[in-house]
């Protein structure tokens, strides 16, 4: 039709002007006038809605985020530096590269256990000795380790359900307490209650005493619970799962031996859009607790356990696979898997980053523990490494420069660790 | 040179800012109306803050040039004023049957008469207001719209004058792709104006009922 008009248009002097703009009028194509569009069809969108939903939860893992700009691979603040090489270096073949699992415990006494594999070791921190502790039934593994609060004992959870009791020092087994169902991928101690986190999702109260052991039993994930950790007064117990869920339980165990007695959540999270894993109770406030979220939620909550209200939150760029809080420092330790692989240290409450080591391990750095001195971090990955770093460098205030290094010298003389690869195993 | 006169914090707006911002506008437009209408997966689109508010803007790299190539020529002409129309087509992939069209009149706004006092120039803030509205309507279109279940496509018609400067490579002339008078539904949207330009919009749909 425009090309008819066209045509018209071209012609108005060979027909009558009036006719044509009649003509024109009655067509709704006004004359001296173009209608043009661009040469080219629009794009056809390069997104593919296939399996798009799939795709958005594997993004993260594709998204490494831009290179650190040192050479080290690591950042630090100008006001803040923490040592980005690790102090020392502990072969640990055989450590199982499972997010879910717990495989790293440091006691008060400075005593460091480690599972790998089917068996538990001992790594003495002042001398440096290591001894195997206990042994998983044939064909079964370690799942999970936790010392008792005064390090006399170790708690031992296996893959087939069962939960061991060790006595450190004589490195002997006290009791197996059996009864789960599934992997005990989680421990954790108060007192003399040995709490343990299974792959149903329940969670069980051991009393380690009782010939009846099983004191309490907490439903309330219905994935494996992956994370737990008791609050150091015992008064709350926190717990997350591969369901999403974070939990926090009253700690109070009711009568000692009412066989089948059940506890229910004090308040249930679902802001976490992956398994929780990475808890952590704040030592210097006590209402604080830390939680963090796997691969395609990576965000860090901090929670006030009393309120149950959500107090910051903050987006990492890869899964949390474990927090420490600074018994020093209003600081937060976290552990990240792939891509990046690294340690990220944040300030509390700004949740700014103090520091950040890139790959700090060769694969995911799935496990950590904190020194009792509250100075150095131990960190397990896939890689079969230990690695130790001092995060938090206890030093006394105002001392000068020069004194400074020495008393660096000094902490590290009679500090946690000594410089050295060790085989562990 | 004019001592007493106080410097205006803003100047009057010029031909060539309000082609400017009738360009955005017509930017922002259509990708509101590409999310809306479901013309392209609502993946390739995310949240931006604009005139106070968020709109959804297309993120996937080759329609984002492909717009801006085509707002590039826009401005060109809107600044030669020689657009007098510009519109949305949402055409059926398969059949090539326009579906929706949406069309924004530009008028030039007529300077008033040279005896009397030139208006004071409108608020940006007055035009952002007027530009979150229509685009606020074109999200509510949606309610009576006729639900497309079907792939479309869409494209880009601009009515110039015959005076118009083509560029003979990239701009070809085309049907109207109009929808059959008897079979169209029109309503018209708000406008706003800049002191330069005013945009009418309006939205014609094919409705068999």
């Amino acid at each position: 039709m425009t090309a008819a008009l066209d045509m018209l248009s071209l012609s108005t002097n060979s027909s009558s002007p009036g006719h044509t703009a009649r003509l024109a009028q009655a067509a709704g194509v006004p004359l001296n006038r173009r209608v043009l569009s661009y040469h080219e069809a629009p794009p056809t969108s390069s997104s593919d809605p296939t399996l798009a939903l799939q795709r958005e939860f594997a993004r993260p893992l594709y998204a490494r985020p831009s290179a650190l700009p040192s050479s080290t691979g690591a950042v630090t603040n100008k006001s803040r530096k923490i040592p980005t090489q690790p102090e020392r270096v502990l072969d640990a073949p055989g450590m199982v590269d499972d997010f879910y699992l717990n495989l790293i415990t440091w006691s008060c006494q400075n005593v460091l256990a480690v599972a790998l594999a089917e068996s538990t070791y001992i790594w003495r921190a002042e001398t440096g000795t290591v001894s195997r502790v206990g042994e998983a039934p044939e064909g079964s593994y370690v799942s999970s380790v936790d010392f008792s609060n005064d390090g006399a004992y170790l708690g031992i959870g296996i893959g087939t359900g069962e939960v061991e009791l060790w006595d450190v020092e004589a490195a002997q087994k006290l009791r197996t307490m059996s009864g789960h169902q599934g992997q005990i991928a989680a421990l954790s101690w108060h007192q003399h209650i040995l709490s343990s986190a299974c792959g149903d999702g329940s969670i069980w109260h051991h009393d380690v005493r009782m010939p009846r052991h099983k004191v309490m039993e907490l439903l309330g994930h219905t994935g494996e619970v992956c994370g737990l950790k008791w609050r150091e007064d015992g008064e709350l117990l926190a717990s997350g799962g591969n369901d999403n869920v974070v939990n926090v339980w009253d700690g109070r165990v009711g009568d000692v031996g009412t066989e089948g007695a059940r506890g229910t959540a004090k308040w249930t999270k679902r802001n976490h859009t992956a398994a929780v894993k990475a808890i952590a109770w704040c030592p210097w406030q006590p209402s604080l607790l830390a939680s963090g979220g796997g691969s395609n939620d990576a965000t860090m909550h901090i929670w006030n356990t009393t309120t149950g209200a959500r107090l910051h939150s903050l987006r990492t760029p890869s899964q949390i696979t474990s927090l420490l809080f600074s018994p020093h420092r209003k600081e937060i330790l976290s552990t990240h898997g792939y891509p990046t692989n690294s340690l990220m240290l944040h300030a509390y409450p700004s949740m700014e980053r103090i520091a950040e080591i890139r790959d700090a391990h060769d694969s995911r750095v799935l496990f950590s523990a904190l020194a009792p001195a509250g100075d150095v971090v131990v960190t397990g990955a896939g890689d079969e490494n230990l690695k130790f770093w001092r995060v938090w460098e206890v030093e006394k205030s105002k001392v000068g420069k020069k004194k400074a290094v020495g008393e660096v010298k000094e902490g590290r003389a009679n500090s946690t660790t000594r410089e050295g690869i060790l085989s562990i195993r | 040179m004019a001592g007493t006169k106080q410097a205006p914090t803003r100047q009057a707006i010029t031909l060539k800012g309000s082609t400017n911002l009738v360009t955005e506008f017509f930017k922002y437009a259509v990708n509101t109306i590409l999310f809306q209408r479901g013309v392209y997966p609502s993946d390739d689109f995310h949240m931006v803050k604009k005139y106070g508010q968020t709109v959804l803007v297309t993120q996937d790299l080759a329609l984002e040039n492909y717009l801006d190539r085509i707002l590039k020529q826009v401005n060109k002409w809107l600044l030669t004023g020689s657009v007098t129309q510009l519109v949305l087509a949402v055409i059926s992939k398969d059949s090539r049957i326009p579906l929706e069209r949406w069309v924004f009149d530009v008028n030039l706004v007529e300077q008033p008469a040279e005896s009397s006092e030139p208006a004071p120039p409108k608020p940006e803030s007055e035009i952002q207001a007027e530009i979150r509205y229509i685009l606020k309507q074109i999200v509510s279109t949606v309610t009576f719209l006729p639900i497309i279940d079907e792939p479309t496509v869409f494209n880009i018609l601009a009515y110039t004058s015959e005076s118009a400067d083509v560029p003979a490579d990239e701009w070809v002339d085309t049907d109207p792709l109009a929808i059959e008078a008897g079979k169209s539904q029109q309503v018209k949207l708000r406008s706003f104006s800049t002191d330069v330009h005013r945009i009418e919009a309006m939205v014609a749909y094919r409705y068999e009922g």
